[in-house]
């Protein structure tokens, strides 16, 4: 199969009248909102603090000589801007929310209020670990259900988020590749893979090499294993692949890939798709992350926090990075330097400061808890019967490239739209105005204009029959030329299309102050 | 099971809509050998919300949380007070659960406070860009050095013996790879200055340092400088920006920095925030996310994710760094504590810092056999005492007191950190604290 070279459209077209103006500005419930910097004044406070005089003595001569420009707002005031800029963001809690691979499931309230207990969110890193048994104990409990889940004996618990936990099980990697001295430079990535896996074997000092994709969504695994051999040091492949499809061949693979003594890293991203029903470490995995925001539903709040932890198989447990977690005389305890930990542990360093995401590990955790090991499992089931019945459903009208069934994603390409003039974007685009955020597209790269569609065990029956209607009735329009309601959408957003040409040709990545001159104009 | 919508007779409808005999038909593909059943799981099953409360409300409470005693500690995390509306706001849905803004249509309110979050950092750090945020200040430092490598096509990293140990750990772990990290040793007055050479790719210090002592970056930066080397300056506790010189205006090209102190929690480590600024011609080696002004259709002003053709999704392999996540939602706390604060505020809590710490230091150097390290600091300082700091620190703990981090902690192998305790205070810091903490370390030293 070869790789999509159509790229999504990134400018905004021709202008566009403004539909409906009023005097404010404003409509209805959408409100513009200027920038904090064009609300702010000088000498004004949201937060009450009595002035203190300091004097220079202790500041080494150096202190600030020049105002930092911040604005000055009032609490009303800000708490205003803010409702006001959440009200242009989509949400899962408003709505169903299909990106593919990202896993946009239900955040329980239950999970914020556990993590911001005083004795989890008021902890020090560095405070007495004598003073801080709770909070281990928690790591230690979290440590077991993915162990659990994961059928893999260990688990590195600082990566930050997924990228990093592919970072640490790389570097893990190459560390036990070190110790046998042997010399392997090179990581094989199938097409298929998200952009992090090539990106983060580079950064971890590997050469990537792309194994195809066969026309049946599957990694070709016969190109894979001729191109094994005593200079490979891993493959990096996604199960459940980006396609939505269980890689069959995956222990075959994993046996072909340690004779010849590389090591299997997998992208565990789509592990909501079977936690609870299939363990990695009985498919020949040697490492594999864990996205805690996907799986185990920590808040993707905008963009992050994530949450990394990275399980790793019998041959890479000993390289996993500081600290480690022990329990030893009834204690549990943090060792945070080489010379504390035991001959047989090698350690290929730090991953970030301190011991990773704990306001992530509690709500994770209180995910688990509360679905037990029945809810997970039936979670996956839920979330694979969702994406089935999704795909089942639109098959006929979108077009599905790979056969079924698929496991929590139904992939779809853009051959339904053929000579319509209206791409995945303009699809995409019409979905806002329709109500639901877009699907993920133009991703995995295998598939041309592809759009991703991951509904998650969130929704209800109701919920996914109208999003199918929907679905199906755009697709129609779009066949039957109705070009209007595409090539300009959304319409009904707090924002048209926007100019992501121009922002990228002459970058404005701040506010400045406008010189006198403009201000005038 | 409270979250998942589907009945029985919804999941057999959906079956036969599909043309599924069963749910285990779906997952055919999946080798039979590595099929497992629930029994196969020594895991509890599903609990109710009061239950897992009371779980977690257990291990909570086996943790002696920061609020309840007087707190000293600091080195590179930070026990400020978080005005009520912070976590309010950060909790609407909108911003909560909501994703990277890719659609930017229907996420305005996330490109808009991110672009507000990267005005204010450049104009902190003093610098010319900012970045979306990174995962926190040790992996936005370990970012810094790796962009001061691809800029200058040099290998070397000069490390301070001021950097907090753990985040030369992390610079080391990944800027080992393809280059060389060297670290200043420890306490021998050495000027960092003589490590830079021709091959130095950067020069790193923090500042305050780790001990809590501020530094002249001016010098360092022109040594540098003149040599072709960049400086990466450090700040753990963004506070002190508030009544310290910028790191832009004493010569850094680069600032990576900790900004957990403004809007969030302690939270045991994580998530914190990692802040990234530098100079604009740089912006194209940048690492993370990066939020533009554009306009849309219409003509109205709007924001995008912008000049993504640094990042892993497009450029693969040739990514300049493979971060797909940032800090969404801290940095989101961070914005709005900063611009709740305003300049007055800002500045006027970074004086009460100072103060704060400037009285302390005060009442604890009047202890027989204390010392002070640190000449100059913000709210944060090293004292030497006559004995082990980290048995010290224990018998305070068992006196209800969190009395600091023992240097010997972050610098196992250093015989001089031994005796060396660091000590942070803040406008959370009572003089009620102050007095006991006294009291208390003059009891542990006689």
């Amino acid at each position: 199969m070869t790789m999509s070279t159509t790229g999504r459209p990134t400018s905004a077209g021709a202008p566009i009248a403004p539909s409906r103006p009023t005097i404010s500005g404003d409509r209805g419930l959408d409100h513009e909102e200027p920038l904090l910097f064009e609300l702010g004044r000088a000498n004004l406070s949201g937060v009450d603090i009595t002035p203190t005089q300091v004097s220079d003595e202790r500041l080494c001569g150096l202190r600030r000589s020049a105002e930092i420009g911040l604005p000055g707002l009032s609490e009303p005031e800000v708490v205003r801007h803010y409702v006001r800029l959440s009200r242009m963001n989509y949400a899962i809690d408003a709505g169903l929310y299909p990106l593919g691979s990202c896993t946009m499931k239900h955040n329980p309230r239950l999970n914020e209020k556990v993590a911001r207990l005083p004795g989890f969110a008021d902890l020090h890193p560095l405070q007495p670990q004598q003073t801080a048994q709770g909070a281990l104990a928690l790591i230690a409990e979290l440590m077991r259900w993915l162990t659990t889940l994961t059928g893999m004996p260990a688990v590195a618990m600082s990566p930050k988020a997924g990228a990093h936990g592919e970072l640490c099980g790389l570097l893990a990697i190459r560390a036990a590749v070190a110790s046998r001295g042997e010399h392997r430079p090179r990581v094989l990535v199938p097409s298929s893979a998200h952009g992090t896996n090539p990106a983060t074997a580079a950064l971890a000092g590997f050469l990537v090499d792309e194994v195809p994709a066969k026309d049946d969504g599957h990694v070709d695994a016969d190109a894979l294993e001729s191109m094994l051999g005593p200079d490979v040091a891993a493959i990096m492949l996604t199960n459940p692949n980006t396609c939505g499809l269980f890689e069959r061949r995956v222990v075959k693979i994993a046996e072909a890939v340690h004779k010849v003594g590389a090591y299997f890293y997998c992208d565990g991203a789509n592990f909501n798709a079977i936690a609870g029903r299939v363990r990695p470490g009985d498919l020949g995995i040697d490492a594999m992350h864990i996205n805690l925001h996907k799986t185990f539903s920590t808040p993707h709040g905008g963009g992050g926090p994530g949450a990394g932890p990275v399980v790793l198989s019998a041959a890479l447990a000993a390289f996993a990075p500081l600290p480690l977690l022990v329990h030893e005389g009834g204690k549990f305890r943090l060792l945070e330097h080489n010379d504390q930990v035991t001959v047989d542990a090698k350690p290929f360093g730090r991953m970030c400061a301190f011991h990773g995401q704990m306001g992530m590990f509690v709500r994770a955790l209180a995910y688990m808890l509360s679905h037990g090991g029945d809810g997970i499992r039936q979670a996956s089931e839920d979330a694979v019967l969702a994406a089935n019945y999704v795909l089942a459903s639109l098959r006929d009208t979108l077009s599905a490239p790979f056969d079924g069934p698929c496991m929590h994603e139904a992939l779809f390409d853009d051959s339904f739209l053929g000579g319509t003039g209206i791409t995945t974007l303009d699809f995409a685009k019409a979905m806002i105005d329709e109500g639901y955020h877009p699907m993920t597209m133009y991703f995995p790269l295998v598939v041309h204009g592809a759009m991703l569609i991951e509904p998650t065990e969130s929704e209800s029956k109701e919920s996914l029959d109208r999003f199918i209607y929907v679905m199906r009735t755009l697709a129609q329009e779009a066949k039957s030329g109705r070009i209007e309601r595409f090539a300009s959408a959304p319409h009904l957003a707090p924002r048209r299309r926007l100019d992501e040409t121009r922002a990228a040709r002459k970058p404005v990545l701040r506010w400045t102050p406008k010189r006198v001159s403009e201000a005038a104009e | 099971m409270r979250y998942l919508p589907l009945t029985q007779n919804d999941r057999r409808a959906m079956l036969a809509a599909i043309g599924a005999p069963d749910i285990d038909s779906l997952f055919r593909d999946v080798p039979k050998e590595a099929v497992v059943g629930r029994s196969d799981f020594d895991l509890a099953d599903h609990s109710g919300e009061l239950e897992v409360e009371r779980i977690l409300s257990r291990l909570a409470g086996r943790n002696v949380a920061a609020g309840t005693v007087p707190f000293f500690c600091g080195a590179g995390a930070y026990r400020h007070h978080i005005p009520a509306a912070v976590d309010h706001l950060i909790q609407r849905s909108e911003f909560l659960t909501s994703y990277t803004p890719y659609q930017p249509e229907i996420a305005q309110g996330t490109l808009q406070y991110l672009y507000e979050f990267q005005t204010q950092v450049a104009l902190l750090t003093g610098m010319e860009v900012a970045n979306a945020s990174l995962y926190d200040g040790s992996t936005a430092t370990s970012e810094a050095v790796l962009m001061a490598q691809r800029l200058t096509h040099r290998p070397k990293a000069v490390l301070s013996a001021g950097l907090h140990p753990h985040y030369s750990e992390t610079v080391e772990t990944l800027a080992s790879l393809a280059g060389v990290v060297t670290r200043e040793a420890l306490g021998r007055d050495e000027d960092i200055t003589h490590l830079i050479d021709r091959e130095t790719a950067c020069v790193v210090v923090q500042n305050p340092d780790v001990f809590g002592l501020i530094r002249d970056l001016r010098p360092i930066a022109d040594a540098a400088h003149a040599k072709g080397a960049l400086l990466v300056a450090v700040v753990t506790e963004i506070v002190s920006l508030g009544l310290l010189e910028s790191p832009g205006a004493m010569g850094a090209d680069i600032v990576a920095a900790e900004g957990q102190s403004l809007g969030n929690g302690l939270n045991f480590g994580g998530p914190y925030v990692g802040l990234f600024a530098t100079r604009e011609r740089f912006v194209r080696q940048m690492p993370g996310r990066l939020v533009g002004e554009t306009v849309d259709a219409e003509g109205r002003r709007g924001f995008v994710l912008t000049l993504s053709t640094r990042e892993q999704h497009i450029r693969r392999e040739k990514a300049t760094s493979n971060i797909c996540t940032n800090s969404g939602l801290c940095c989101l706390a961070f914005t709005i504590h900063l611009a709740l604060l305003g300049e007055q505020g800002f500045a006027r809590l970074a004086c009460a810092n100072h103060a704060r710490a400037s009285a302390l230091v005060g009442k604890l150097t009047a202890i027989q056999g204390v010392s002070m390290v640190t000449p100059s600091f913000f709210n944060e300082f090293t004292l030497k005492l006559p004995r082990p700091a980290a048995s010290v620190v224990d018998a305070l703990a068992a006196r209800n007191i969190l009395g600091g981090v023992p240097a010997s902690r972050l610098f196992p192998n250093e015989p001089q950190a031994r005796d060396l305790l660091i000590i942070a205070a803040t406008e959370m810091t009572t003089e009620e604290d102050c007095d006991a903490f006294c009291v208390a370390l003059g009891e542990c030293l006689s």
